[in-house]
């Protein structure tokens, strides 16, 4: 269930009353509902579930996970050799 | 969003300005009938047989084997991003006519028009057809025009049929895969589908994602020049990659292994598959063809299409295989194996 | 597409694979409860890239798949109606009822529409104050906030031509059922990364403590369902169970507030009937009753439905990991996606339609 895609909050305005995000998937863009997201700012990046933003993406939290897996990887590929 | 047509330059002025949209006495055979077909259907086809507008073309065909295709278009929304309903009956009918190595000659059109169509939007797509036809070099030399009550069709239905001459020697086929034989895709997947999907309604996308809609005739030309030995030809429309690909295995009782790194999407048709959660291998594509060659004429065959304007992102996508006759296969970027089945119906975008 | 390309990376997977067999010293069994994590695995391969020691089995994480019947059966009574504009996310719309799905209801002439986004119903309701709009309201903890979001919305603007079929289902008391079944398996569970975004992890340690398995919110790429799996097979390996977040990107132990205050102003929480698996106490969500004018349910009042399901679908065993699709006797005969005979078949997300689509007995 709950498939849910990062994308960047490029514009945000109001639509009926609801905070609304102009959001880039990697040049498509679509509207989502960023009510859950107050937080979330121009450039900043949101997984999007059918049309709402449901959290702002910890960007430094990826970039460390991203790391230690990379550190992992290397480690792995030297070790076998 | 559509301009209208200047009709007082055209030729004489006549009931038909005095009309916005498409009447049910447009297609009743009368004055208003005549006028559709002079004032706004011949200008853009121009052609000799057309012109003569007999009952029937009389064709003067080289000698040899004809090709007979024939296609109905109903796409919806009839006007999106890259092209409309137009393109692809010009482009759909030449192409599935050239798979088979002939050279296209002439085409029919049937329109069925939906009373209250707007004149302009139907201008629209007849200068599309127009243009098409001269890129892709084929004329459209007969026709037919019906008018159906309101909500009786979606605005424009439009059937092409098309034929071409085959060289003598050449028989493709898809039941002529031998294992070694090579799988090439002439490029990027699933911009056509995604540019419908992304303007269908209650889908409100702002994309930047654009129909691929072309005529093939030429590409395969200098694929067939550069490897003669081709055993098949066909462009994956409805239903993708993966259906065309499995119609292959069954055909030929072979089996179809695929590399996945291989596969070119552009990144904004990525995006909009990745939200909507469709597979681009299910998706249509109306401006690509997959060629299978035996394998010592593959790298010719591939220079040579990404040497030709429609073949630039070319790449060999796959090997046809003794194993697993009737399944493709698929190599996953993890080095792992899974099958691509055919799907059921059409891809519908998921949430869960 | 950034954020999603870099955890697809086949490295960082190769890398978090060897680091799991050598860590892997017994056999474990671990559940996926999240369908979206059940698509991925079978269409990267990751089972097939893991020790042997490691079987993965596929838990109800599908709410497709787990309506239950007579809901459907209801939103197809609904849908019939003249003057209703049914809307619905795409996977429901195959979905079969005990004679029939909404795809059927459309051809004979109802109005069935597919949303994308629940904010799309309402736009249509306001557009058309001459029908009634309702919308189908499925999904877990993930799905519910936006769902809600529209039942408030309606009732800002004054709308009174919009109304929702709720059948939302909650994972905890799913992970309960399955872990007090006396036929249980499972040892591990990767839990549903989106849902967490929501919930937090609060609700699982009880859970973790209760049965001693450790609980890991896990993400949705390859490189994080690996990952999750590590994290799993090391606490399993140290006898430490416990909850422990891989998804660090996205959850966060308090979750969403703001989403779960309007979940509860709108829902509130109640017994639900899961397809195949039977009632689960406790474990779906309803609109409240001051709110009942927004429930479809009682504003069209749809009586005398009668719910049969076919014998021979084994996908309550199924969604409950006691079985893999398979080992169904009218796996790949009877039941095919072109026929399907349960949910599971159905939903792109249904265990069985995942192993259909992308894997063959006699494939190797």
């Amino acid at each position: 269930m709950c498939l849910a895609v990062p994308g960047k909050v490029l514009e945000i305005t109001e639509e009926n009353g609801l905070a609304m995000g102009l959001i880039d998937f990697a040049g498509t863009r679509n509207k989502a509902c960023l009510t859950y997201t107050p937080e979330a700012g121009v450039g900043d990046f949101v997984i999007v579930h059918a049309g709402f933003a449901l959290q702002v993406l910890n960007e430094e939290e990826a970039a460390a996970s991203l790391k230690e897996l990379g550190r992992l990887a290397e480690f792995m590929e030297k070790d076998k050799t | 969003m559509t301009e209208r047509p200047d009709f007082a330059n055209m030729s004489c002025p006549l009931p038909l300005m005095d009309h916005d949209s498409i009447q049910l006495a447009h297609g009743a055979g009368g004055l208003l009938s005549a006028d559709l077909i002079d004032k706004l259907i011949l200008p853009r086809f121009a052609s000799p047989e057309l012109d003569k507008l007999e009952d029937q073309a009389v064709l003067d065909l080289p000698p040899g084997r004809v090709a007979f295709s024939t296609d109905t278009f109903v796409v919806s929304p009839i006007f999106f991003p890259g092209g409309d309903i137009g393109d692809l009956a010009v482009n759909g009918t030449v192409n599935d006519v050239a798979m088979s190595g002939a050279t296209v000659h002439a085409l029919s059109v049937g329109f069925v028009l939906e009373e209250g169509l707007p004149l302009a939007d139907f201008h629209r797509i007849l200068c599309s057809m127009e243009a098409a036809a001269k890129k892709a070099g084929v004329r459209i030399v007969t026709g037919d025009t019906k008018v159906v009550g309101r909500g009786s069709c979606d605005g424009i239905f439009i059937n092409t049929s098309g034929v071409g001459v085959i060289p003598d020697g050449l028989n493709l086929s898809a039941a002529s895969l031998v294992p070694g034989d090579r799988v090439i895709l002439s490029g990027t997947l699933a911009d056509h589908g995604m540019a419908v999907m992304t303007v269908r309604e209650g889908l409100s996308f702002q994309s930047s994602v654009q129909s691929d809609t072309a005529p093939l005739n030429d590409l395969i030309r200098m694929i067939l020049a550069a490897g003669p030995g081709t055993r098949t030809l066909r462009d994956p429309t409805r239903g993708g990659a993966a259906t065309t690909l499995n119609e292959f295995a069954k055909a030929s009782g072979v089996g179809i292994k695929l590399d996945e790194s291989a596969f070119k999407v552009r990144p904004d048709v990525a995006g909009a598959c990745e939200i909507l959660g469709i597979d681009p291998l299910y998706v249509a594509n109306e401006g690509k063809l997959i060629a299978v060659v035996p394998a010592d004429q593959a790298e010719a065959v591939l220079a040579a299409m990404r040497a030709h304007e429609h073949g630039r992102e070319a790449t060999i996508i796959g090997t046809v295989v003794a194993d697993h006759p009737g399944l493709v296969a698929m190599k996953t970027g993890f080095g792992a194996e899974r099958i691509v089945d055919m799907p059921v119906g059409e891809q519908l975008p998921r949430i869960c | 597409m950034k954020y999603l390309d870099e955890f697809r990376d086949p490295e960082l997977a190769k890398g978090l694979l060897e680091e799991i067999r050598r860590t892997v010293t017994q056999p474990w069994t671990i559940m996926e409860i999240c369908g979206g994590q059940t698509h991925a695995i079978m269409r990267f391969g990751i089972d097939q890239l893991l020790p042997p020691e490691i079987t993965l089995v596929h838990g109800p994480g599908c709410p497709v798949c787990v309506t239950p019947l007579e809901t459907i059966d209801r939103a197809l009574a609904v849908a019939a109606r003249e003057n209703v504009i049914f809307t619905s996310f795409g996977d429901m719309l195959r979905v079969p009822g005990s004679r029939d799905d909404l795809f059927r209801v459309k051809s004979r002439g109802g109005d069935v529409r597919m949303v994308y986004s629940p904010l799309e119903a309402v736009k249509l309701a306001r557009e058309n104050p001459g029908k009634e709009v309702v919308f189908l309201a499925v999904g877990f903890e993930t799905t519910a906030p936006g769902n809600a979001m529209a039942v408030k919305q309606a009732a800002a603007e004054g709308l009174t031509n919009f109304s929702e079929i709720v059948s939302h289902v909650l994972v905890p008391p799913a992970m309960e059922a399955i872990l007090s079944s006396p036929d249980n398996l499972v040892q591990g569970f990767l839990a549903a990364g989106h849902v967490c975004t929501i919930m937090g992890w609060d609700e699982y340690e009880p859970i973790a403590a209760r049965y001693k398995v450790p609980i890991v919110p896990t993400g949705f790429e390859p490189v994080d369902i690996l990952e999750g799996i590590l994290k799993t097979v090391r606490l399993l390996e140290k006898g430490t169970p416990g909850v422990e977040n891989q998804y660090l990107r996205l959850v966060r132990e308090e979750g969403n507030p703001v989403a779960r205050a309007v979940v509860n102003e709108i829902y509130e929480v109640c017994d639900r009937k899961w397809r195949g698996i039977g009632m689960i106490p406790r474990s779906g969500l309803r609109i409240r009753d001051e709110l009942a004018a927004f429930d479809a349910e009682k504003k069209f009042r749809v009586e005398g439905i009668v719910t049969e399901e076919p014998e021979v679908c084994i996908a309550g065993e199924i969604l409950q990991g006691l079985k893999k699709p398979h080992e169904c006797p009218a796996f790949g005969k009877e039941c095919t996606p072109r026929t399907p005979l349960g949910a599971t078949m159905v939903s792109s997300e249904g265990a069985c339609a995942a192993y259909h689509k992308y894997s063959r007995k006699g494939l190797s």
